[in-house]
């Protein structure tokens, strides 16, 4: 029987090893250094991608090693987890970094008071600009909202406050899912045909454009609206109950004000989404050069069918085209932005009272 | 302004769980009655069941009657939201509404109602239910801020004041001060003192001693076990119930044998 010699479960000190603070900006910067060296060693001219991925490899090994030798085990899979998901977060930047920088630094040359004032009517080459087309996605964004908004909305009162659980609010909530994973051509298909159904094949107005838009933002309303009604307490249900105030009066004046800041901006987002929509518009509400603020005849043209029409079918001087094309791309990103800006001016405004 | 209850054989389902079996007791008028017992012995669904709040959530039914001055709640033709502008409800966490100011939590009941009242009228309504409350020196230069700026304590007063703005014949409270901190419980019971020299209280209460010093009448509810329906063991003065309770289960309770 001899005495067996545990392993201590701690050590008793409470200081360890720290690498000092400037150990991660350098080693970035000398990881980059000799990938760069690396791949300028492989390749002809060394390629940004080869580098930082190397770099990024090197990094990691370098701080795995060192972490290890000076503060242990635990912090380098700290460090290690660290630095993977911050690499991933700046990785997820880059594809966003570069649309900007792109769209801006092509867009901005024509972003001029012409593209807003001038539709392409009569236009061959250069000049012309984008009002059919910013005229024409307003509306058209503007009558999907405002068809969207009520349904959806009380699609996901009922949802929420009504259904609870029952057959029919299963049934609706499924093929509102099945229904935000429809192509948005499909959306198009829907709405041609049913317009050639209504007033004759050929019939293509913004009014269609609308209900193709429709098809795709009411299922996102209904799902972002239905978890923002959701996340309202009960309890505030039961304190209006409990005074007497009957069900629905209840649900219009304390459950959606209460809810109201996340309501407009779901609702935003929803707007934001289907704003950018191509294929449905290109067959629902067509081409044209010229400006047309009537929804319910003929073509209609559309910001992301502008960018399209405009790359796709260039005259012979591609370059005003190509210009346009840009321009127009950088307007759509300016209006998302700019809804996106008024959608949360409006959630702050209208966000439950806080604060003694 | 306070009426009687009396409830005659009353059975509470959830679905087909029986969780309240064959009460019949009767609440008096401008008194306080008190239930108490172990968690999940029925206390909050009975509370629930006076003024039709249970029926809130899916499901939950109801046999028996609970006559209100001798007029049955559970009658044909009775309509539920009629009925809680008559038995007011404080509910455990304090939960005044967030988009309104204090004025506004207040007068909820009867702007919520679409009540049409002068402003002098309503100024003096809020006034008179936060004195009600004592809340009313607390809060009284800054009626328009928001109730949810209110500590814990001033916002269940304010839930008290918007109970009482409508007059309610019976007021019921379902563990109002749990949640609260002793000094804001001191508060409550003080009120609920006062409070019943005008109205008939329920109220609902884990904590013995609470339920010694504020009530008149003791109701203790027991269950056999888990999935058991929750009963109506003894009910009797508070004295008497607290003192020289009739059955031994009680006096185990209440003296802290088990629970």
């Amino acid at each position: 029987m001899s005495a067996v010699t545990l392993r201590p479960l701690r050590s008793d000190t409470l200081t360890a090893g720290r690498l000092p603070r400037w150990s991660v900006p350098v080693a970035i910067v000398g990881s980059l250094l000799i990938g760069y060296l690396i791949a300028d060693g492989l390749q002809e001219s060394p390629n940004l991608a080869l580098v930082a991925g190397l770099g990024f490899v090197l990094f990691l090994v370098t701080m795995e090693v060192a972490t290890r030798l000076v503060e242990g085990r635990r912090q380098a899979s700290d460090r290690r987890a660290t630095h993977l998901v911050t690499a991933a977060f700046v990785l997820a930047l880059v594809p966003l970094g570069s649309v900007l920088w792109e769209a801006i630094s092509q867009g901005i040359g024509r972003l001029d008071a012409t593209f807003f004032s001038y539709s392409m009517r009569n236009v061959v080459g250069a000049g012309g600009g984008a009002a059919h087309a910013i005229t024409g996605t307003l509306w058209i964004t503007g009558l999907a909202a405002l068809i969207s908004v009520p349904i959806g909305l009380m699609t996901a009162i009922y949802l929420a406050e009504y259904g609870s659980g029952n057959r029919t609010a299963k049934a609706i909530t499924f093929f509102v899912d099945v229904m935000t994973g429809i192509p948005s051509i499909v959306a198009g298909l829907f709405a041609y045909s049913l317009m050639a159904m209504i007033f004759g094949p050929g019939s293509v107005f913004g009014f269609s454009g609308s209900i193709a838009l429709s098809v795709l933002m009411i299922p996102v309303v209904v799902r972002s609206c239905e978890e923002l009604l959701r996340l309202v307490p009960n309890e505030l249900r039961e304190a209006a109950y409990a005074l007497g105030v009957p069900k629905w009066i209840t649900i219009v004046r304390i459950v959606l004000p209460t809810a109201i800041s996340g309501l407009v901006s779901g609702i935003i987002l929803a707007i934001a989404r289907v704003i950018g929509e191509t294929a449905p518009l290109m067959i629902a509400a067509g081409f044209t050069a010229s400006l047309n603020n009537n929804l319910l005849d003929n073509p209609m043209m559309t910001l992301p069918v502008f960018v399209y029409d405009s790359y796709a079918h260039p005259g012979s001087d591609v370059t005003p085209y190509l210009d346009r094309a840009w321009a127009g791309a950088l307007t759509l990103i300016l209006i998302v932005m700019l809804l996106n800006l008024i959608g949360r001016l409006v959630a702050r405004r209208f966000a439950p009272k806080t604060g003694r | 302004m306070s009426k009687r209850i009396d409830v005659t054989d009353l059975n509470v389902y959830y679905g087909k769980f029986r969780a309240v079996e064959d009460v019949t007791m009767t609440i008096e008028p401008k008194s306080v009655t008190a239930f108490i017992g172990p968690s999940g012995c029925g206390k909050s669904t009975l509370l629930r069941t006076l003024n039709r709040m249970h029926e809130v959530i899916n499901g939950a039914t109801v046999e028996g009657e609970v006559l209100l001055d001798g007029e049955n709640l559970y009658g044909p033709g009775v309509d539920p939201v009629r009925v809680r502008r008559q038995i007011g409800m404080v509910f455990q966490r304090p939960n005044p509404f967030p988009t309104m100011s204090i004025k506004e939590n207040v007068l909820a009941g009867i702007t919520l109602n679409n009540a049409r009242l002068p402003a002098a009228r309503k100024d003096e309504i809020v006034e008179n239910s936060l004195r009600g409350a004592n809340l009313w020196e607390e809060v009284k230069n800054r009626l328009d801020l928001p109730g949810s700026g209110l500590s814990g304590g001033q916002q269940q007063r304010l839930c008290i004041a918007r109970a009482i703005a409508m007059e309610p014949e019976v007021l019921l409270m379902d563990e109002p001060c749990s949640a609260l901190d002793p000094i804001s419980t001191l508060a409550i019971e003080d009120l609920i003192g006062q409070l019943k020299n005008t109205y008939t209280i329920v109220i609902v209460t884990h904590n013995m001693q609470q339920a010694a010093r504020v009530s008149d009448t003791t109701a203790f509810f027991n269950i056999a076990g888990t999935g058991a329906p929750g009963k109506l063991i003894e009910m009797g003065d508070t004295d008497k119930i607290f003192s020289t309770p009739d059955l031994k289960v009680t006096e185990d309770y209440i003296s802290g044998r088990f629970g």
